[in-house]
Order: structure tokens, then sequence, then C-alpha cells
């Protein structure tokens, strides 16, 4: 069992919280991820490691509440427990001095980011982030963002904060701005669709953009497959070789079509849910 | 030979729940013996003196000894007599290829039906684990800890030995559930969970610590359990869990799945009781599995309790050929299965939203026996079809997962990353580290993983005592 220790609400949907985890906290690198289970009859479901802490051996967890387990998940308090907690998971990002790297986070994506630009800033890069939401309440972490960030930018895709516009407008922007061949490495993380359109917006340029896959889990080890995705015309896990790969490498349409494989039982799944346990999800 | 008695020429029929019942259910199909039936059973057998089935056994069971003193209905002493040699005999008595094995060689089998070894193994097992299985003796502490890499068959035994010689043993399991196979792959309807669990709970009495949710190569290297948490030595059991794929066109569609993960999905993730329980999973009313191995039969038989309407085994070579245990073949026949032997995918075919709507085949004979011994299938050149199939489950085979293999330093491996160990020590290439089971051999057999995890634990307490030494 695996005790949460805080919990902090950012939005209705949008949940953090600190987990006592201190197998996983000893080693884990950004870039990393668990996988979790509530209880004895729940669905294990990656997330990615957010912010973590080697001496109170704590993870960090962000989470957009889509379904079933990620709303259960949310309406668990400090000092519930997780049944099981799993990690760290994944090939741990590539950190090196590269120069200058663009850090887009998109919604929920804003969470990955964080830890990979505070080990991308330390390593030496110059590092522009730029973190959006559909709207201002779904933002979060401008302040840490900015702390691990050389520069950042905010924007909203209603213009409800900051300024009007899709993280890829501003990426387009910030490239045009200061130059393609001053730009060194672009990484992208949120949802599918949005990291598919910064990899288009950074192709024409010819930047090597690093996109983090959320394809479906079931074990994370490497031992089921269902997480393979087409990258440069071959089959990889994600769990295992990933969850990072260069994005104009990767077939979206086909990860978009695999996410989707349980859609109308997720939302049995949900439904079910909604009607029983009294958190309002679905709200 | 005893004395002349009257000769049975068949088995003692299994117990078993009708066909159109159980392919309704996940529980289990072979029932068992009751006493009656497994004494009359054990009084088939000639008591030969030349033991030949006892040849057979992979760990030598004293298999004519345990079959006496069932006739002579003393099930507690023919229960002590075969864990003398198998950890493990209520799995073992359920998922062994005995007709590979001790069956293939008794001497009734000749001319008649061999004795049911395997169903009286598991009679007796059976027989212990409901009144509850005694407490074992632990030899006085050592002071030395060993880590236990995977809780399959070859760990569990390994740490339930190492446990009884004093040792302090700690296993770590990548899943949430130790098992490993018996728990993720193998089917409730064919070996049910509460028997592993029975046998994990006895692990524990042992003293055995199981830390579950713990992915070694991820939390921690196995130079990092030896170097900072203090483990005198490592066993290695984390088997073949890489799942092969085909690589042909539209392997990676909808609705198609690993068998790994088809059976995960229903057994350790409890899909088919969803949404009671939160996995989910896809079944289409026809299914192809691809493979003749018990893992596809395993994965047919599922489909069909899952719901499938048609449930095919697409198989290369021809009936003879079937690796898959035979009563599995011959259960999964009864139940409906469709076999579609000499042939072969080539490719999936998927409709606009990317799930499986066909599969294009090709026909095969058979050519010139290979390096195995079998007739090696040709394609017949021109013979595509396509089979209307809306789900495919690939059970062509596993590797070992890499996980630990790549990040162990000095550990010598073969070809297919398997781990290189001594089959009379389970000794690797690094001092203090053993290996033994499907991470050695690739995917083989439960007994011989548990045989590999007694080989090791013998000489991982060789190796223990001559340290201190
Ligand atoms: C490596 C990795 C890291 C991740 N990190 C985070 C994270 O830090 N924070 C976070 O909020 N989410 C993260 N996700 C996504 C998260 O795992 C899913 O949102 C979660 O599994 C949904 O479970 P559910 O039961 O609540 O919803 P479900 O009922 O399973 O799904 C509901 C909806 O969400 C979609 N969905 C399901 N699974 C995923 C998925 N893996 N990715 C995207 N959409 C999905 C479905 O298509 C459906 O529309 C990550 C996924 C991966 C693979
Ligand atoms: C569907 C199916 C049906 C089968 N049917 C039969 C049958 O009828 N009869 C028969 O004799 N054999 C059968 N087999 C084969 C048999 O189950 C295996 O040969 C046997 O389980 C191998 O045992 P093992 O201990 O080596 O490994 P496994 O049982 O594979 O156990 C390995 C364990 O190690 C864990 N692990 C892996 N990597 C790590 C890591 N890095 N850290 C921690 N833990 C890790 C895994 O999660 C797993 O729990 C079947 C196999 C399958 C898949
Ligand atoms: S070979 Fe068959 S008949 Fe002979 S001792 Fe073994 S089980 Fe009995
Ligand atoms: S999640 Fe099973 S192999 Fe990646």
């Amino acid at each position: 069992m695996f005790k949460i220790l805080e919990k902090q609400v950012f939005s209705p949907i949008i949940k953090q919280m600190v987990i006592e985890a201190p197998r996983v906290a000893r080693k884990c690198q950004p870039g990393q991820f668990v996988i979790l289970r509530i209880h004895e009859e729940g669905e294990r479901i990656p997330l990615t490691i957010a912010d973590f802490d080697r001496e109170k051996g704590t993870i960090t967890i962000v989470f957009q509440e889509v379904g079933k387990t990620t709303k259960q998940l949310g309406t668990l308090e400090a000092g519930d427990y997780i049944k099981d907690f799993v990690g760290p998971l994944g090939t741990p990002s590539h950190i090196e001095n590269f120069g200058t790297v663009i850090c887009v986070g998109g919604g929920v994506g804003i969470a990955p980011v964080f830890p990979i630009a505070r080990a991308l800033k330390e390593a030496g890069n110059h590092v522009i982030s730029i973190i959006g939401a559909r709207t201002r309440d779904l933002l979060f972490w401008e302040d840490r963002m900015r702390e691990v960030s050389s520069e950042l930018f905010v924007t909203t895709d209603d213009g409800s904060y900051v300024r009007k516009g899709f993280v890829t407008d501003v990426l387009k922007e910030i490239i045009d701005a200061r130059g393609k061949d001053n730009i060194n490495l672009v990484l992208a993380i949120g949802p599918q669709p949005m990291m598919r359109a910064c990899c288009n917006v950074t192709k024409d340029y010819g930047i090597k953009t690093i996109v983090s896959l959320n394809a479906l889990m079931v074990d994370g080890t490497g031992m089921c497959g269902c997480c393979r995705v087409t990258v440069g015309g071959q089959t990889r896990f994600v769990c295992v070789d990933g969850p990072e790969f260069d994005g104009h490498q990767v077939d979206f349409a086909e990860l978009a079509r695999r996410s989707a494989t349980f859609r109308a039982e997720e939302q049995r799944a949900l439904e079910r849910h909604t009607c029983q346990c009294g958190c309002g999800g679905g709200k | 030979m005893a004395e002349k008695k009257e000769i049975i020429p068949k088995k003692h029929p299994m117990p078993a729940q009708e066909p159109v019942e159980r392919i309704r259910n996940f529980n289990e199909v072979a029932l068992g013996y009751d006493e009656e039936t497994a004494v009359a059973e054990a009084k088939r057998c000639l008591q030969c003196k030349k033991e030949p089935c006892r040849q057979g056994c992979p760990v030598e069971v004293d298999i004519p000894a345990f079959i006496k003193l069932v006739a002579e209905r003393d099930f507690a002493g023919a229960i002590k007599k075969i864990k003398e040699k198998n950890a493990l005999p209520a799995v073992c008595g359920r998922v062994c290829p005995q007709e590979n094995q001790c069956e293939k060689y008794c001497t009734l089998g000749k001319k008649h039906e061999p004795v049911g070894i395997g169903r009286l193994e598991r009679f007796c097992a059976d027989w212990e684990l409901a009144r509850g299985v005694l407490p074992q003796e632990v030899a006085p502490p050592t002071g030395f800890k060993v880590a236990v890499v995977g809780s399959g068959p070859a760990g569990l035994t390994c740490a339930a030995d190492l446990a009884k010689l004093g040792h302090k043993v700690t296993v770590f399991e990548a899943l949430h559930v130790a098992g490993g196979v018996l728990m993720y792959g193998i089917p409730e309807f064919r070996l049910p969970k509460r028997v592993v669990q029975a046998e994990i709970e006895n692990l524990k009495k042992l003293g055995v610590e199981i830390v579950t949710n713990a992915v070694v190569g991820k939390f921690a290297t196995v130079d990092e359990l030896m170097e900072e948490e203090g483990f005198d030595a490592v066993f290695i059991g984390t088997g073949a869990g890489l799942p092969y794929f085909m690589n042909i066109p539209g392997e990676n569609s909808c609705g198609v799945y690993s068998a790994n993960e088809f059976l995960t999905r229903t057994n350790l993730m409890k899909a088919y009781l969803f949404p009671e329980w939160d996995t989910p999973i896809k079944v289409g009313r026809k299914v192809a599995v691809i493979g003749g191995g018990n893992v596809a039969m395993d994965a047919a038989r599922t489909a069909l309790r899952l719901g499938a309407e048609e449930s095919w085994i697409v198989y290369r070579r021809s009936e003879k050929e079937l690796p898959a245990r035979h009563e599995e073949v011959e259960h999964a026949k009864e139940e409906g299965i469709k076999f579609a032997f000499l042939t072969n995918p080539v490719r999936i075919l998927a409709d606009e939203n990317g799930w499986v709507k066909g599969m294009e085949c090709l026909r095969y004979e058979l050519g010139e026996p290979d390096e195995s011994g079998r007739r090696r299938p040709v394609p017949i050149p021109g013979s595509e079809f396509v089979m209307d199939v809306d789900t495919v489950v690939v059970a062509i085979g596993q590797a070992p997962n890499p996980l630990v293999p790549r990040t162990t330093r000095g550990l010598e491996l073969g070809r297919k990353g398997n781990i290189v160990a001594d089959p009379q020590t389970g000794a690797t290439s690094k001092p203090g580290v053993f290996a033994g089971g499907d991470v050695v051999t690739g995917a083989a057999t439960v007994i011989l993983a548990m045989g590999a995890g007694r080989i090791a634990a013998r000489s991982i307490h060789d190796y223990l005592l001559h340290k201190r030494a």
C-alpha cells in the first residue's frame, strides 16, 4: 500500500498528489513514469513522474480526470492509500547540453515537462518553455515552470489568461523570431493532437522534436505489447523503448486509433462509476 | 513385476465440466479424482522395478512409491513422497505435459493407456490443500540474504528451498501479484488462482518476504541489490515474457493482441469480470489465434469464454506437430475450437477505423525435415485466401525480457538474449548470481523451471557456505 501524503486541487479535473514511494523515488529520472492501481479490482494506469524527492522518498503526480480510474483517484484524499504503485518505468529523457531547447507543455502535459526542463536547464541549456491550456482554470505550475526555465511563455486557447492562441502558435512565433538555426531541440508533451501539431510545425523547420507518447498500457515492462507504436516504420513498445521518441518518426494516426480501442468500454465503466460512488464524476 | 493382476486398459476418466456448460464460465474444467477413483487408478500401476516413468520425470519424482501409497490410502504419505522432489505438485499435476514425460514411458502405456500419473499427483496435492498444508521445518538462520528476482515457478521454488535452509529470502516481482505465468498466463479454467496463491501463502509461512511492484533493472539493478542492499546472492527467474510478433502488415490494427496481452487482461486483470473489475477486453465475433502451443490453446479457449462465436487456431504445421499438451487440444476440440492447419497469415486487413476485418493467409504443405526434426512447412504459391475474422491473437512464442539481462554487469547472454547458466548448478558468468527457468532455456515448462529453481537453491546454499568458510 502506498500512502497519499498531500493532495492539491488545481481545478475540478486536474489534481496533484504526493505519494510515499521510496523505492521509486530513489532511482527515478526525468521522463520516467509509474503505473498505479487504486484497489484490488482496479485498472493499471500509467502516470508520469512530475517531480520526486529522494530524501523524503516521495513522488509527485499530476493527473487529469478523463475516465473511471482518474476520477476515482481524484476522490482520494491525503492519508488514503493506493494499492499498487510501480516504477520508475520507461527510459529516462536524454539530457545533455544541446544549446537552446524549447519545452512545450500542453494541458496536463505541463507536469511531465517540468522535471525534464529542470534537468535540461541544469545541464546548461537555454530553456524556453511554452505552457498552454484550453482555459485559465486548467493551467497550473506557472511558477514552478518559470523557476526552471530561462524564458516562459503562457497561452490559453480561449484567451482567458495572458494571451489567446495554441501552444503551436507560440512555438512558431518563437522559432520565426529567433531563427530556426538557433533552436537546437524541441520537446513537446501533451494530448496527442497537440504533440502531432507541434511536430508538424517543427518538421518544416527541420528541428528535431521529442514527444512523450501516452499509449494504452497494461504491465509497463515490455511483456504485453499493448503499448506498441510505429516509429520510423518499426514497431516499438512505448513502455520500455519510450515513452520519448523522435516525433517526426511517429505514426500518430495509428497511435490515435489504438488509443481508442476500448472507448466504448471506458464509457461504460465511467457511467457505472458516476452513478455509484457519489463523487460527482462526469461533471 | 509384482503379482499378476487384471489390467484395466484405460485411465479412469477425469470428471469434467460439460463442454456446453464450461465455455460459458471460467471455472476449472477438469474437476479432479475423488478418493475412490484415485485409489482405483493407483491400483492400475504395475509397480515396475525399473521405474521407467520416473526417468521420464524431469525432477525424478519417485512415482511408483507415491502411487503405491495412494493405493494403500496413505494420502499424507503420498504427497510427502511427491514433495521430496516436486515443490508445486498442485500446479504440475494440472499443467505438466505428462504425455511427453512420465506417462510416455509408463509400461502400461505400451499396450494400453498409461497410469494417470498427473491426475494422481493432482489428487494428492489437492487432498493436502483441502486439509491445510502442514508447516515445514526451517533451519536456524544463517545470516545470509538472498534476492530472488521473479516469482514464477523457478523463483518460488528457489525461494522456498533457500528459506528452509535458513537463509533470509526476498522475492522481487514486477507485477502486483506473485506467481508469474501461473497467475497472468495460464487461465483460471485450467489452473485456479487459489491453487497458486496457496503455494505463495506457504512461502510466506517459511519467512520469505515477497515484494511486488518491484521491477529489477528499474528501481535497482542486480548489481545494486548486491552492493547497496546487501544481498549475498541473487537468483534470476524472470521468465520469457517478451512476446514475438509476426512483423506482417496490419499487425498494429485494433483488435490484434499478443497472447500475453490477451491472457493478462483476462487472468491477471480479470477482464472477464468487467465492469465489476475495471480492465476491459474486447473480443469480436470471430477470433483467430496464431500458433499451436499451450499459449495458443489457452487464448483460443479464453476467446470462446469471452463470448466469441468462432474461435480458430491457425497453425502453419499439421495437427501432428501441435506442441500443446494433448489434454488441451482435446479440451479445445470438445469446446468447438476450429483448427486451420498448414495455414499462416501474411497480412491483417483493417477497416477505415483501423479495426481488424480479415486476415489474408497462405496455405502450406510439409516439406523436408528441419533442424528440429519436424517437416518444414512450405507455402503453396498462389494459395492466398482471406479469413473472415475481427480479432487476432498472436501466440507464436516469447523471448526472455531483456530488462534484467541488459542491466546486469558481466552477465553472459546467449543468442536469443537468454542468460547463460550452468544446467548442473544454475551458476551464471557473474559470481553470486544464479539463474534458471525460462530466462535461461527460453519458453519451456513449469516443471523444468521448478527443477532449475531447486538446483540453483542447492548451489546458492553451497556458494554461501563456501563464502563464509
Ligand atoms: C507514459 C504515460 C504517462 C502518462 N502520464 C500522465 C500524466 O502525468 N497525467 C495524466 O493525467 N495522464 C497521463 N497519462 C494518461 C493516463 O494514463 C490516462 O489518462 C489514464 O490511463 C486514463 O484512465 P481512466 O480510467 O481514467 O480513463 P479511461 O476510461 O481509460 O479513458 C478515458 C478517456 O481517456 C483516453 N485515454 C485513456 N488512456 C489514455 C492514455 N494512456 N493517454 C491518453 N488518453 C487516454 C481514452 O481514449 C478515453 O477517451 C499518461 C499515459 C502514459 C502512457
Ligand atoms: C499461456 C501459457 C500457458 C502455458 N501452459 C503451460 C502448461 O500447460 N504446462 C507447462 O508446463 N508450461 C506451460 N507454460 C510455460 C510455463 O508457464 C513457463 O515455462 C514457466 O512459467 C516458466 O517459469 P519461470 O519461473 O521461469 O518464469 P515465469 O513464470 O515467466 O515468471 C517470471 C516472473 O518474473 C517476473 N519478472 C520479469 N522481469 C522482472 C523484473 N525485471 N523484475 C522483477 N520481476 C520480473 C515476471 O513478472 C514473472 O512474474 C505456459 C506458458 C504460458 C504463457
Ligand atoms: S511405468 Fe507406469 S506402471 Fe510402471 S511404475 Fe511407473 S506408473 Fe506404474
Ligand atoms: S505496456 Fe505491456 S508491453 Fe508496454
